[in-house]
């Protein structure tokens, strides 16, 4: 199988603004080929756009838009883990030939129609994330004996980690007490547990070995690729205390690059919620069931960022197309050493966690220098 | 006759496949194990919570009836894990299901 790497990737910041779907594609692509002009757009391949916006056409569209005319052009969905997923198929077209250099651009409005679900009848009325979230926080809280205290630090030490985030929706720190007291969604959820739909954008530029050493001093290869899905519905989730498709995925993936989860130096994993972070740790091997706040507290406590350093998608916002590859570029950054404040020490294997609909579906993905 | 059309009316059934008689969820035309048609068993059925959780003053929980079917659903009385209930009431509203248990 051909080996793929990641050559080049650009962003924009993630906000609340008002952009056409368009346009918010477009802006981070540019700053991909600003970063790179030595890149030839007639070289790309194909061109894949991952997002939950209705628009039709999009990749013709980008690629129109950025001067491209690809041999394959088109879209994908899959919720809040269209951005990995996007990323898996341009790995799939390069290493069975079929392209040579894919670029993937993911993008997102605040007002994103993927954040309800609305085939899944079995939530009832409670279709909003925010339910699922409630459920998983109580099952959660109740078989390990945690508390809202200690739940909230995910928050606090996110948030801490944005501000070292250029391009993060959040710019502020907070304590335990301020997510104590922020707007009390449900008895078990709080405002600032909760990640924030917003406006942003991302691209990345895959290709093969022979190309990405053409274009690039130092490739990030995609080494473990792992994909899961148990149901479409939250409902039927087996277990509300860990994730089942994060666990097969997560093991895939590093079955795939022949490392076992403690090479893994810096790591994105999906903090839709603050519990997802303890829960996605746990499910992944990085700390046993329960454990995984203790885990969160000694890390902040070091002020080591070795979990979300770009602050996960509590501080950074979630735009949900965008956020896959917004988290598959942090990565890249941090083994490129060039993540300035947000810096993991010698970081040189990383793992991205993305996923969907309650964790009925997963991707991980595996990076190295 | 179907789950949707009993939902409409206010009646929770269970959809069931006629062939290999397994349980389908959520309720399709067809079984999701070997295609056969799926109909719907009628009865008063007991559900057990697993879980809940609180908005306002309005308790949600999610309820599994069957071994096989959790739905979310409203409950008036402080809720208890493990506890056994009856759906009160049911339908479709705007397009989404909705359920009560007591």
């Amino acid at each position: 199988m051909i080996k793929v790497g990641i050559v080049a990737y650009g962003i924009t910041p993630f906000t609340k603004d008002d952009q056409k779907i368009e346009s918010i594609l477009f802006n981070s692509v540019k700053n991909l080929f600003e970063n790179n002009p030595e890149i030839d757009r007639n070289h790309i391949d194909a061109v894949l756009v991952s997002t939950n916006n209705n628009s039709k056409y999009l990749s013709p569209i980008l690629s129109e838009m950025a001067g491209i005319q690809p041999k394959i052009a088109h879209s994908i969905e899959s919720l809040c883990n269209s951005g990995t997923n996007s990323i898996v198929s341009a790995y799939s077209y390069i290493a069975s030939g079929l392209a040579d250099m894919v670029l993937v651009s993911g993008a997102e409005r605040y007002d994103s129609p993927g954040q309800i679900l609305e085939w899944d009848n079995s939530r009832g009325e409670f279709k909003h994330p925010i339910f699922w979230a409630s459920i998983f926080t109580k099952s959660y809280k109740r078989e390990f004996c945690i508390s809202d205290e200690q739940l909230a630090l995910v928050s606090v030490k996110n948030h801490k980690q944005a501000k070292q985030n250029p391009n993060a929706l959040s710019n502020k720190t907070f304590t335990i007490q301020d997510v104590m007291n922020s707007k009390k969604l449900t008895d078990d959820l709080k405002l600032l547990d909760c990640s924030r739909p917003c406006t942003g954008s991302a691209s990345i530029l895959l290709a093969s070995q022979e190309i990405a050493k053409k274009n690039t001093e130092i490739p990030i290869w995609i080494t473990g690729i792992g994909q899961k899905t148990t149901s479409a519905g939250f409902t039927k989730n087996l277990s509300l205390s860990s994730m089942e498709s994060t666990k097969l995925a997560g093991s895939t993936a590093l079955n795939m690059a022949n490392h076992d989860i403690k090479d893994i130096d810096v790591v994105e994993v999906h903090d839709a919620f603050s519990v997802c972070e303890p829960m996605a740790l746990e499910s992944l091997g990085f700390s046993k069931l329960g454990s995984g706040v203790s885990m969160i507290k000694e890390l902040y406590e070091t002020n080591n960022f070795k979990i979300n350093p770009r602050g996960g998608l509590i501080g950074a916002g979630h735009p949900l197309g965008a956020t896959g590859i917004a988290q598959t570029i942090e990565i890249t950054q941090q083994l490129q050493t060039n993540a300035t404040n947000r810096q993991v020490n010698d970081a040189k294997i990383g793992l991205v966690h993305n996923m969907s609909a309650a964790a009925t579906s997963s991707t991980v993905l595996v990076l190295e220098k | 006759m179907s789950f949707e059309s009993e939902l409409l009316k206010g009646k929770f059934c269970i959809p069931q496949c006629v062939v290999c008689k397994k349980i389908v969820w959520p309720p399709t035309e067809f079984c999701n194990h070997c295609f056969g048609q799926v109909s719907i068993k009628k009865g008063d059925f007991n559900g057990k919570i697993i879980e809940f959780s609180r908005q306002n003053e309005e308790y949600f929980c999610l309820v599994e009836f069957e071994k096989t079917i959790r739905v979310i659903a409203k409950i008036l009385q402080i809720p208890e894990i493990g506890q056994i209930v009856k759906i009160s009431k049911c339908g479709i509203s705007n397009g989404n299901y909705f359920f009560y248990v007591n």
